[in-house]
């Protein structure tokens, strides 16, 4: 089985939630004190869509604004950006508007985006609303999903997603950051990168991708200040 | 005295820059090796890295700075105890805006700020500098370090010079968030700037800096605990660690450490660590609990080492089974997967050689108690080897177990007393009801030692010659004797 291996960034305000995504989806843990992320994170994953082996090599960076300068280095050749906020913040979704156009600005190669509102179990605290954020993301040409790193809700289908169109680019004509290996080769894919086990999922759940099949929580109205 | 020969712990050549605990930091220069290090290493290279966020600083909105308010009713009972806090630490810019509180919101104590702000210029429109004001028991103490004013305001029983060392921890600290020369820009474009904004999330690192302060004797002492491994394991660590990392180019500091005590250091060779850098480490990895999750590439600056640039450093804890942390400091941007397969590769070496083993077991046995080593006279001590800047305490046993500010705070009041720049002392004897306590400074260590209440005088020489050779013979194990380099 031929296994591609993308690159994913993960960017968004300090505090929406990136490293509770990540460790949620890799280690299924979440803690709710977690410090502040430092630089950024490494992780990897190994996921199975249609006939590939996805190996994903996810860059979870730090929200601060100090920060700011270090994250070319981590969108640079990457295949992927998760772009998150968080539903009850609306200065996160702002912020999240400022890494698009960074991105646009910045990252010439076709790379899949996905939207992500984070703490939908924050439902009752909600500012930005589903629909808003939803036509944010179709004008970008970025998959909207709505998730809860709390209650883990709609983070395997994110990542299932990027799975699936990474596949889908290598093979109308990859680009060259995103490479494609025969399995012979995985073994020294894998000694090579992380010491992380990967996370073995997908094999039996139905990949079903569609806006409708997201989890979310009931919208609320928006409220003012 | 037969027992001045006896020196454990002292060594040649030293892998810690050897320090002069009398000295404060500040009087020391800042050096900047950075610059040499990437020229030596790629003369091509352009010095971006360093710069490169500077120019944004003009487009900081400062207006979304977080502001949490808290209800009404409960601020009379918070300004309460907020008052009666034993020891407040503040930051303000040199136009007196507010930066960091150790107690309470900023915002709410801006009034403050300004008195403080006000106080300070006053005396320096008298060309003059305010160093501390001692009033009813409490000190307040000044750090201005351009562009940051630091003060301490303690009821504790902390001397002026132990809550000054303090305060520039805490810059050094944010020196090491932001580099020293970013800090001064920022403040040469805009004068009243909100440095909030950049050091959010910051404060939780200077909270446990203060925390870490109080508690550690290694601040006190301005030396670092090394975990007890024989000295053939540590070494097989170190050289596991040189081996993998022998193809790489510039990696300037490789630190290994776990539980507060370093492990091993290996080091360019022509460049050393201060152990006041080496704490900023300590701190981190202590305050960052994330480093645990996973790898990390995170920016470091060693105010000490180079405090106008940054080293990039790789951070991975050794295994789930060995909770030693790894840093690799580098000064290229782009080689964390090069140091990943490096770590990849140290920690088969160590897994091969027994070491990660060797560490958990150290781990797990902590240090003995006095006690238990044959001293029953003494309860508890601090050495420190000058020429190494290292230091040895046993165990905490009982009585102070339960109480170790009580502890602590003796050995501040000791090292007081031989620091004191008015009247050092070289050696200190009291007998005291609960306690008798003994400080000397000799050319080559510093010993601190509580004894029983009883012991005899005429014993106590006796005592302490015996201790000396006790730590002389296990030397290598308590010490980190040599001094790796890549």
């Amino acid at each position: 089985m031929k296994t591609v291996v993308g690159k994913v960034v993960v960017l968004g305000h300090q505090g929406v939630g990136k490293t509770s995504t990540c460790l949620r989806y890799v280690e299924n843990s979440f803690n709710q004190q977690i410090s502040p992320t430092i630089g950024a994170s490494f992780f990897s994953s190994k996921i199975k869509a249609m006939d590939r082996i996805v190996k994903l090599q996810i860059w979870d960076t730090a929200g601060q604004e100090r920060f700011k300068a270090m994250a070319p280095m981590f969108y640079r050749n990457a295949n992927a950006a998760i772009l998150m906020f968080d539903i009850t913040s609306e200065a996160s979704f702002e912020s999240m508007k400022g890494w698009i156009s960074e991105l646009k600005r910045n990252v010439e190669e076709s790379m899949v985006l996905c939207v992500l509102g984070n703490k939908i179990d924050l439902v009752d605290r909600r500012v930005v609303l589903r629909d808003e954020a939803l036509g944010y993301s179709k004008t970008i040409g970025a998959q909207y999903f709505e998730i809860s790193a709390k209650t883990d809700q709609g983070i395997v289908l994110v990542f299932e997603y990027i799975a699936m169109e990474l596949v889908k680019m290598s093979r109308n004509g990859s680009p060259t950051s995103l490479k494609t290996y025969n399995s012979t080769d995985m073994d020294s894919i894998m000694a090579s990168s992380s010491e992380l086990e990967p996370t073995d999922i997908g094999n039996e759940e139905v990949v079903n991708i569609s806006i409708n099949s997201i989890a979310h929580g009931d919208t609320v109205p928006f409220r003012c200040c | 005295m037969s027992f001045l020969e006896v020196e454990p712990g002292a060594a040649g050549e030293s892998l810690l820059l050897t320090t002069d605990t009398s000295q404060p930091f500040d009087d020391e220069q800042m050096s900047s090796s950075l610059e040499e290090i990437k020229r030596d290493g790629k003369p091509k290279e352009t010095d971006e890295s360093n710069n490169e966020n500077i120019s944004n600083v003009n487009n900081y909105d400062e207006n979304s700075s977080p502001v949490q308010t808290d209800n009404e009713e409960n601020e009379l009972i918070q300004d309460k105890k907020w008052a009666l806090m034993d020891k407040h630490i503040f930051v303000l810019s040199l136009a007196g805006k507010p930066i960091y509180s150790r107690f309470g919101n900023e915002d709410k104590l801006a009034w403050l700020f300004g008195v403080m702000q006000t106080l300070v210029s006053f005396i320096q429109s008298n060309e003059d500098d305010l160093l501390s004001i001692s009033a009813a028991g409490v000190n307040f103490v000044f750090a201005i370090k351009k562009p940051l004013i630091l003060v301490a305001v303690s009821r504790k029983q902390e001397s002026v010079p132990q809550l000054q060392s303090q305060l520039n921890y805490i810059y050094n600290q944010i020196a090491s968030i932001l580099t020293t020369s970013k800090l001064i820009k920022i403040y040469e474009q805009r004068q009243n700037y909100d440095l909030r904004r950049l050091l959010s999330g910051v404060e939780r690192l200077i909270n446990h800096l203060l925390d870490f302060c109080e508690s550690e004797p290694a601040f006190l002492l301005k030396a670092v605990q090394c975990l007890s491994l024989s000295s053939s394991v540590r070494g097989n660590i170190s050289s596991a660690i040189i081996s993998s990392c022998s193809k790489i180019k510039n990696i300037v500091f490789a630190i290994l450490l776990a539980n507060n005590k370093l492990i091993t250091l290996v080091r360019m060779k022509k460049y050393s660590l201060h152990p006041s850098d080496l704490h900023l480490i300590f701190n981190l990895v202590q305050a960052t609990e994330s480093f645990k999750t996973g790898e990390s590439w995170a920016p470091i600056c060693l105010p000490r080492f180079d405090s106008s640039g940054f080293l990039y450093g790789y951070v991975s804890y050794l295994a789930e089974d060995c909770q030693a942390c790894l840093l690799l400091l580098t000064v290229e941007r782009e080689v964390f997967h090069t140091l990943a397969e490096a770590k990849q590769r140290i920690v088969e070496k160590l897994r091969r050689n027994n070491c990660l083993e060797a560490i958990n077991d150290s781990l797990a046995k902590p240090d003995l108690s006095c006690v238990s080593s044959g001293f029953i006279e003494v309860r508890h001590y601090l050495y420190k080897a000058k020429s190494t800047a290292q230091f040895y305490q046993p165990s905490v046993s009982p009585p102070y177990n339960k109480y170790p500010q009580v502890l602590s705070n003796m050995y501040k009041r000791l090292h007081q007393r031989l620091h004191c720049p008015a009247r050092p002392l070289k050696l200190f004897f009291e007998r005291r009801a609960t306690e008798a306590i003994f400080a000397w400074d000799t050319v080559g260590f510093e010993l601190y030692i509580i004894f029983e209440p009883l012991v005899e005088t005429s014993n106590v020489v006796a005592i302490i010659t015996r201790l000396l050779n006790w730590m002389k013979e296990r030397e290598d194990n308590l010490f980190h004797l040599h001094v790796p380099t890549f």
